[in-house]
């Protein structure tokens, strides 16, 4: 096994260039499970913790672009007012030792349709940048999952950043999991609450091949709102909206029997989180509204 | 390959490392440094809890060449032989320890949680330490140590 | 050539004082030697070579390509075991490395020593194993109608119990029935399966182990290795937990193997994946019941039907069964009782012995027909249980009177009687105090909360007439001026507390302050196993007991020395005892210190004690005086469901036990804490998912422990009611807390969600009706 170890980020490019199968560390939360438990012996891994760009935050034009390396407890602490749905989920990430050196970075890299920080980025239109030798691109994270741990990565690239809106408007995160702590999703939820686009936004993690977002259900429940004149004049949904935009979410998951629960289960329990997520977030935006 | 840190204020070297050791392995088994623990060796249990670079981390889950050239701070950093930590003392008071396996571990955490919360509430404590997984006192005599611990500490 | 090992303990202290540990301090700075932790010059790292599946034909092994790999010393197979190719505890059915045939998924096929562990590993991916794959047997129903196939000579029914006790046709006004699942719990002690092998000039070899039984491994290990038990020398190293995964062989005759072949020392250290097919782990359990209650709520009859799957080989199965069998009603009067039980064998992974010992499983099912028939005769679920509880004479289903304290009534009074935990706050949302926790699942909705009741026993002690004793030797000499007590046993100190326990007593009995207990190992005689909560009994016993002879010793001399310088005339003795390293007078008088008196004698004895003698169940009716000590526990639980999501809380537990004597206060709090928890794992979470004989989870990320936020406090009320039969009339405290802990929280998620809940753990999905 070879150990590469850049300092600089055209380094980091160009070591990728070189050896496109080299596995991408950083925390080593995912990668270490795999190499300790004799899963994986990749011919190389390439560290990615000396590259000091990867650990910078900050605005890009309207968007906030967040270096790949920022670890979880930072994001709690640092972001947490810009990205409540995003902290929510990385509140739910392992312990605190997990968070401390886990990063979103490393999340959309192995790509698990488990991992908590797929569904508040989709339910606010995240974007992943990309990077290798021959130059830059940005991607919607909703064409960025492609399949099971698998992703729209070429060989050559590296994940350098992801780029997210700050929230404008209450944003939600919820997981279910068998344990009240350090639990991996059974399946999980997010909701954002865009006022000023007038959008509410979901995200799906652990009940279908990729995190996915229920797009019947936003348009719904987007149309709901709009209807009644709900963003103008705040009010309570009805319950019988609610059950349907549940319903909705359910129906745009497509999980699995497996280890940590049943696919009846996950569709239920997605419906339960969806109404009980936008109910919350739904009356923050409303006390906010009249306030 | 050879690795260099420094680890409990020392600087030490372990020659000839396999690129794919852990930091767990290269403490124990390279530099002689036991007291972090291999329980799980997939960061579910935190019994190898150490400080790298003064963050709390599982040393399982550190790739050896990820820590050339940082600060390693193991259980055995934390007080000495001569004279126990007050985290450790209380620890050692309460009936916090039966097997033992996790209190490396948990020391370590505890230290880091007084460190940045000083008076902890149980339900802080509880959450603080959700990363370390003890098979034997069911934890009540933990979160009973932390809290002497942190009343001798801010006293 | 020796590793590091833990010094010996020094302690200070008496019975019935919450000594602190003497392993306590080193433990807190991780200097404290556990078994994964020795290392020695020169060391090789041993690794297995595992089945990868649950049944098939073994055709050929080569290991031609392994053994030319860089680093490798040795690669080892079945032909290469030296002695008896098979071992067990009861039934010498499992084979060192599988022969012609791997009987379940994770069998130990082939071994390999290196230089680097992952040398060894490469090694073990290279052995080249032809297997012709078979259909396995993983229906314990099928195997108990006798498959096929066949899995070992004697058929696949390990062990079958018949229990008749009064009228096989009786009649009742209210009966329930009910049939119930427990899954398969793992012990899961933190600290992996681990030892180093040293071999000698001589052909023998060190063993430096972490065990609950040093001598039954050792005896099974001089079989395997064909040597005689003095070349076998084992010596205990620090252990990180046991819970029943320690009592079979492990990775002990592999690592000697190889050290023998390799004439190098050879360490062995499981990794958690490797654990979970590197021990036996608590028998899956279905069972079917009928409980006959008069309208006045006394127990008519029980009829059980209970089926252990015990996996592939038989372990400790046997004595499983029985203990299923024998306690299948719960601690109530009943007299007529019908029980029928079954171990079997299947291609599932072993199981054997885990903390509570086939009392756990059956507690889940006579104490939910308890609530049933509470429920059909509309009556309080204590007051039926109060109304049925056994008292001291009462007879058990197998005949034996109980003699002693048996306070089940009280234990109930007394939980029904503590104060209820206060609703959670609404006002302030804290989401670790909700079902789901931090995960941010509900903020109130849907949460319910239940309170639920559970009560069980156990024995204490090995049953049916296994000859139980333990050794110690106990040495009084004079060091720096002071009397010292040197304490040597081979009982395994497994987290509980033994170390300190044989000081106590020591420093009871002689009366001296300096009390060091020595390491464990092969060198003094049996101490039994760290297991059926018994050490405290019968190791606690022998310290006592060797120490009463040495202290005849020390006061026979005392009388001659005293005689002689005429201070007392013959036979003047009386009353004279050990207290504050001194000879006191029945005043409380020194009468002569005891560094003065030995000088430099040394007083050196050593005595094996054993408890009351029992008997084998009758095979046709299971009547038998099978057990010598009785353990009692109740619990109440309090949890708060999410009904819509089936997710739990539990708020609190309250637990009554009766512990006899409480030789460390602190000890046994923290074995009703620490019981409880791994008993709410069983109830709510912990569970190796087996399917088609592999085990889907084998990790801490899918077999998920109780977290600091899903165990609760624990309420205790601890009483000391004294068995007259036991040394200083304690009762063995580990199990108990185990046994009634789930099932009361798994009554309160009843209560809660009202939802039946027959299988445990008990999954959202159970909770939730999501058909």
């Amino acid at each position: 096994m070879e150990f590469l170890q850049p300092s600089s980020w055209p380094e980091a490019l160009a070591m990728k260039a070189a050896h496109p199968d080299a596995l991408p560390i950083a925390g080593g939360t995912d990668v270490m499970v795999e190499i300790n438990f004799d899963r994986q012996r990749p011919a190389s891994v390439l560290d990615l913790t000396r590259v000091a760009a990867l650990d910078e935050w900050g605005m890009d034009g309207a968007l906030l672009r967040i270096g790949a390396g920022v670890t979880y407890t930072r994001i709690i602490g640092e972001l947490g007012d810009r990205l409540p749905g995003l902290a929510m989920a990385s509140r739910t990430v392992g312990s605190p030792q997990i968070r401390n050196r886990g990063t979103v970075g490393g999340n959309l890299g192995s790509a698990s349709p488990a991992g908590d920080a797929h569904p508040p980025l989709l339910a606010s239109d995240g974007l992943v940048e990309l990077a290798s030798e021959n130059g830059i691109r940005r991607l919607p994270l909703r064409e960025f999952y492609t399949g099971p741990k698998r992703n729209a990565m070429r060989k050559d690239e590296l994940i350098a950043a992801f780029l997210v809106r700050p929230a404008d408007g209450p944003q939600q995160f919820s997981k279910v999991g068998t344990r009240n702590a350090m639990v991996i999703a059974v399946c999980s939820f997010a909701i954002a609450i865009d006022s000023g686009r007038r959008h509410i936004g979901t995200g799906i993690g652990s009940a279908a091949p990729t995190p996915v977002t229920a797009g019947d259900a936003e348009k719904f429940i987007d149309g709901v709102l709009d209807e009644a004149g709900l963003w103008e004049k705040p009010a309570e949904v009805v319950p019988s909206a609610l059950v349907r935009f549940g319903e909705l979410v359910a129906a745009a998951a497509r999980p699995i029997d497996d280890v940590r629960g049943t696919a009846a289960y996950r569709k239920h329990a997605l419906a339960v989180l969806a109404r009980r997520t936008f109910t919350w977030a739904w009356d923050e935006y409303r006390m906010t509204a009249s306030a | 390959m050879r690795l260099s840190c420094a680890v409990n204020g020392r600087s030490l070297v372990a020659e000839e490392v396999w690129e794919g050791e852990s930091l767990l392995y290269v403490l124990r088994e390279r530099m002689g440094l036991f007291g972090s623990k291999n329980a799980c060796e997939q960061g579910e249990c935190g019994s190898c809890s150490v400080y790298l670079d003064g963050a709390l981390v599982c040393a399982c889950l550190v790739l050896a060449g990820q820590a050339e050239g940082r600060a390693v701070v193991t259980v055995e950093g934390i007080g000495s032989a001569e004279s126990l930590h007050p985290v450790q003392q209380a620890f050692a008071e309460a009936g916090a320890v039966q097997c033992g396996f996790c209190t490396p571990g948990l020391i370590v955490a505890t230290h880091d949680l007084l460190s940045r919360v000083p008076d902890p509430t149980t339900i802080q404590i509880r959450e603080a330490l959700a990363g370390n997984i003890c098979r034997c006192t069911g934890y009540a005599k933990i979160i009973e140590a932390v809290h002497v611990a942190a009343a001798r500490m801010t006293r | 050539m020796r590793p590091r090992l833990a010094p010996p303990s020094a302690v200070s202290g008496r019975v019935g004082q919450a000594v602190r540990r003497p392993d306590a301090a080193i433990k807190t700075r991780g200097d404290f030697p556990y078994s994964s932790d020795l290392q020695v010059e020169g060391m090789l790292w041993g690794a297995t070579v595992r089945s990868p599946h649950p049944y098939a034909r073994i055709i050929s092994i080569d290991a031609t390509e392994a053994r030319s790999m860089p680093g490798v010393h040795a690669v080892l197979t079945h032909k290469d075991v030296p002695g008896r190719k098979v071992y067990g505890l009861e039934i010498p059915d499992q084979p060192v490395l599988a022969m012609d045939v791997a009987r379940y998924w994770g069998e130990a096929v082939a071994l390999v020593a290196a230089d680097h562990p992952e040398q060894a590993r490469r090694a073990a991916h290279a052995v080249r194993v032809e297997y012709e794959v078979l259909t396995p047997l993983t229906d314990p129903e099928l195997a108990l109608t006798g498959g096929p196939p066949r899995l070992h000579p004697d058929g696949n029914i390990t062990r079958a119990i018949k229990i008749r006790r009064g009228d096989q046709e009786p009649r009742a006004d209210v009966i329930v029935t009910g049939e119930y699942e427990v899954g398969m719990q793992d012990q899961a002690p933190l600290g992996p399966e681990s030892g180093l092998a040293i071999p000698d000039a001589d052909g023998g070899v060190d063993l430096y182990i972490a065990t609950q039984w040093l001598h039954v491994d050792r005896d099974q290990l001089a079989g395997c290795l064909g040597l005689p038990h003095e070349k076998v020398r084992l010596i205990m190293a620090g252990i990180g937990g046991a819970f029943g995964a320690r009592e079979d062989l492990s990775m002990q005759a592999h690592a000697c193997m190889l050290a023998l072949r390799t004439g190098r020392p050879v360490k062995m250290s499981y990794s958690r994946a490797e654990s979970f097919v590197g021990h036996v782990h608590r028998h899956p359990a279905r069972m079917r019941y009928e409980h006959g209650a008069t309208r006045e709520g006394k127990l008519v009859y029980v009829k059980a039907r209970i089926l252990l799957d015990g996996g592939a080989y038989a372990s400790s199965s046997t004595a499983v069964i029985s203990n299923a069998c024998c306690f299948a009603v719960g601690p109530y009067e009943c007299p007529n009782a019908t029980i029928d039980g079954w171990v079997v064998y299947t291609n599932n992974p072993p199981c054997g012995a885990m903390r509570g010992f086939g009392s756990v499983q059956n507690c889940y099912a006579h104490e939910a027909q308890m609530d049933k028939l509470a429920a059909a005769l509309q009556m309080d679920p204590v007051e039926l249980r109060i109304r049925n509880a056994m008292t001291t004479g009462s007879t058990l289903i197998t005949g034996q009177a109980v003699d002693g304290p048996v306070p089940v009534a009280e234990l109930l009074r007394r939980i029904a009687a503590m104060s209820l935990p206060g609703a959670v706050s609404r006002d302030h949302l804290d989401l670790t105090q909700m079902p789901g926790g931090v995960s941010n699942t509900t903020h109130g909705e849907g949460v319910r909360r239940g309170i639920g009741y559970a009560v069980g026993f156990k024995n204490v002690g090995y049953s049916e007439g296994f000859d139980d004793y333990s050794t110690a030797r106990v040495r009084l000499s004079v060091a720096r001026g002071r009397p010292r007590v040197e304490v040597h046993t081979a009982g395994a100190e497994v987290g509980q507390g033994l170390v300190m326990v044989q000081a106590q007593i020591a420093g009871t009995e002689l009366g001296v302050h300096d009390v060091v207990v020595l390491g464990a190992d092969t060198e003094v005689g049996s101490s039994g196993s760290s297991s059926a909560s018994r050490q405290t009994y019968i190791t606690g016993g022998a310290v006592k007991a060797a120490c009463e002879a040495v202290r005849e010793r020390v006061l026979a001399l005392a009388e001659s020395e005293l005689a002689e310088l005429g201070r007392i005339g013959a036979g003047d003795s009386a009353g004279m005892r050990l207290e504050g390293d001194a000879i006191v007078a029945a005043d409380g008088d020194v009468i002569l210190p005891l560094a003065t008196l030995l000088g430099e004698e040394v007083i050196d004895e050593t005595r094996e004690f054993r408890p009351r003698r029992t008997t084998r169940l009758d095979p046709e009716t299971g009547q038998a005086n099978a057990h010598m000590q009785f353990a009692f526990a109740a619990h109440r639980a309090v949890v708060d469901v999410d009904t819509e999501l089936g997710l739990v809380k539990v708020v609190e537990l309250a637990t009554a036990q009766d512990v006899g004597k409480a030789i460390n206060p602190q000890a046994v709090e923290g074995q009703l804490e620490g019981g409880a928890a791994q008993g709410l794992g069983l109830a709510v979470m912990e569970e190796i998912q087996v399917k088609d004989g592999v085990i889907r989870n084998p990790s801490f990320t899918d077999y998920l422990l109780p977290t600091t936020l899903d165990m609760p406090p624990v309420r205790m009320d601890i009483l000391e009611l004294g068995d007259p039969n036991s040394p200083y009339g304690l009762k063995g405290v580990g199990e108990p807390p185990t046994i009634s802990s789930g099932p009361a929280i798994v009554a309160a998620i009843r209560a809660a969600s009202g939802r039946p809940l027959a299988r445990v753990p008990v999954r959202p999905h159970d909770i939730v009706d999501t058909e």
